[in-house]
């Protein structure tokens, strides 16, 4: 409350009574930190020969992503859903399966496979948009903990079809031998692929933006914030509310189309509800409903994961400790406090 | 009288063994402001909440206009042009004043998929939120959050939000609680005004305020209508004083 000038998301004449707001304030400078952060250090490894971290560097951006996805759910719309990987598992198996039918050159319901990274994507998208828009509007029926729980049975669903289909690896999971293709770019270099990843990051970060300050945006948060006033106001939350739904597990079903394709690897592991949990502490970690929440809770998370990991084996441990300091001291995640707090809304 | 903009008939609901509203007929003219008083519990805040469509009837019917509009959901009533404030104010807190009442310009202007131009920049949405905060004298306070407003203030933001749907019929309940003698007096005066655009059905215990404003009055009584009139038909009559009115 004491920065209204941090707030241009939220209020609208903010920036005449204050004067022309800053060019470079602290939330911006964090955000640009952030990102300049994700792009030079994956750069600098590539020069270094460090493919590893270069690929370590994707695995972030994606993992990213998919939270913005979940974010733009939970964090802006107010729907917990404990149900994310069934998207982002989707979009993993919609680029496994693909490449499958590509590579022995077979149909898959009587359509050719393809190993061209732009048809994935979009065959990625509108599945999960389609599963997203089937579940949402039977779950946002309900609220709360029942909302939590009809989600987390909806991907367990989707989970164990995919285990029990042998088809496509059941248990074990498929591989993709090969690294799907994108016409101009060689997929296989990983600086190259990681560029792909953040341009994906950097496209569900902007896309979150503007749809939040647009009129969609102002109705999702008054929906949020108080259904009764939007229905006075003549909006009926439930359509706004599955649109967003629906986006959201677009952005994390994108993510998870190229992060099958990053391990050259899908299992039912990516639809878990483990996998549903991590997305959550990563949005909660960074930042419940902030824009760059996710990018700093899946930067500290995979960070953890990969420092603390190494050294034992309870790293979730520590993990856990982090999470609680950080639910019961910075409410607004590790980005509220590097980049201080956003007026809520 | 001008032509009926509002009309409820027979409307009932019955809770568990609470006959909340029993049989109650109602309407409302043009121009006028139509009080409706009544002891606590008497079922008035929901009689307007089935008005409003957030409470199913058990029977009844209400009209808006020459529309059957029993059937609709509360969004749909508001953008078909019923207006209310609620009796305990229903706002987003953290948001500015000014965004709370945005939303109504928005649902207006048609659907909200709209996914592309910033609101903020928005003069469609912007010009006709300030009017309406400009006639409720809130001018100064459009970007301060609703938490930070005082109750009486908020119950002005509610008429605010309310007017900027442009209505054809107006539901408050208990506009004047909380505001004080001063607030009480320039509301008053507003609304004597705002009447001749849009009628008013009025719910208010504050009896200075209803008598210099209703053109009727109705008495609600554990869930019915007990008697109907002007002001001094009502102030007279056996039965209200002895219900409600006292001495």
């Amino acid at each position: 409350m004491t920065r209204p000038h941090l707030s241009p998301l939220h209020s609208p004449a903010a920036a005449t009574p204050a004067g022309p707001r800053r060019w470079l304030d602290r939330r911006r400078l964090v955000h640009g930190a952030l990102l300049a952060l994700m792009l030079l250090a994956p750069v600098a490894a590539d020069l270094l020969g460090e493919v590893y971290y270069v690929n370590l560097a994707s695995r972030i951006a994606l993992v990213a992503m998919a939270a913005v996805g979940l974010n733009l759910a939970i964090g802006f719309g107010g729907m917990i859903s404990f149900g994310h990987a069934a998207y982002f598992g989707l979009g993993g198996y919609v680029a496994g399966i693909s490449a499958y039918h590509a590579f022995d050159g077979s149909l898959v319901m009587g359509l050719p496979g393809s190993d061209d990274m732009r048809v994935i994507w979009l065959a990625a998208v509108l599945l999960c948009g389609l599963l997203a828009l089937a579940i949402g509007a039977i779950s946002l029926r309900t609220t709360g903990v029942y909302f939590i729980m009809i989600t987390l049975a909806f991907a367990q669903m989707v989970y164990y079809f995919a285990t029990s289909w042998p088809d496509y690896g059941g248990e074990d999971g498929l591989p993709i031998y090969l690294r799907n293709s994108l016409p101009g770019v060689d997929t296989q270099d990983a600086l190259s692929f990681f560029l792909i990843c953040f341009a994906g990051l950097m496209l569900s970060l902007a896309l979150t933006s503007r749809l939040m300050k647009s009129r969609f945006g102002a109705a999702l948060t008054m929906a949020r914030l108080n259904e009764t006033r939007l229905a006075t106001a003549g909006i009926s939350p439930f359509p706004i509310r599955l649109v967003a739904f629906v986006v959201s597990a677009m952005i994390t079903g994108l993510a998870g189309a190229l992060y099958a394709d990053l391990n050259g690897f899908v299992s039912p592991s990516m639809l878990s509800w483990q996998l549903s949990g991590e997305l959550m502490v990563i949005v909660i970690l960074g930042g419940v409903g902030r824009l760059y929440g996710p990018l700093a809770g899946a930067i500290l998370f995979v960070m953890m994961e990969t420092l603390l990991g190494g050294l034992t084996e309870y790293w979730t441990f520590f993990l856990g400790l982090v999470l609680l300091g950080v639910v019961l001291f910075a409410r607004q995640g590790v980005i509220g406090w590097l980049a201080g707090s956003e007026r809520h809304g | 009288m001008g032509e009926r903009v509002l009309s409820i008939s027979g409307m009932s609901k019955r809770f568990g063994a609470l006959q909340a509203t029993q049989d109650v007929s109602l309407d409302l003219h043009a121009g006028e402001i139509h009080a409706l008083i009544g002891p606590n519990g008497a079922g008035k805040s929901t009689l307007i909440a089935q008005i409003a469509g957030s409470l199913k009837p058990d029977a009844g019917e209400i009209r808006l206009g020459e529309r059957d509009i029993t059937a609709l959901g509360v969004a749909r009533r508001a953008r078909l042009g019923l207006g209310r404030s609620f009796q305990v104010s229903c706002l987003a807190e953290p948001l500015s004043v000014l965004r709370n009442v945005m939303i109504g310009a928005q649902a207006l202007q048609g659907h909200s998929f709209r996914f592309w131009r910033p609101v903020d920049s928005d003069p469609r949405l912007l010009a006709p939120a300030h009017a309406a905060l400009e006639r409720m004298h809130l001018a100064h306070r459009a970007d301060t959050p609703v938490a930070a407003l005082s109750h009486g203030e908020r119950r002005q933001v509610e008429v605010a939000c309310a007017l900027v749907l442009e209505p054809r019929a107006l539901l408050l309940d208990e506009p004047m609680a909380g505001l004080g003698p001063e607030g009480s007096a320039r509301l008053t005066e507003l609304l004597e005004t705002l009447k001749q655009e849009v009628p008013i059905l009025l719910i208010e215990h504050d009896m200075d305020a209803v008598f210099r404003l209703a053109d009727r009055i109705s008495v609600l009584v554990a869930g019915r209508v007990i008697a109907h009139g002007d002001g001094p038909t009502i102030r007279r009559d056996p039965r209200v004083r002895d219900a409600y009115l006292g001495d």
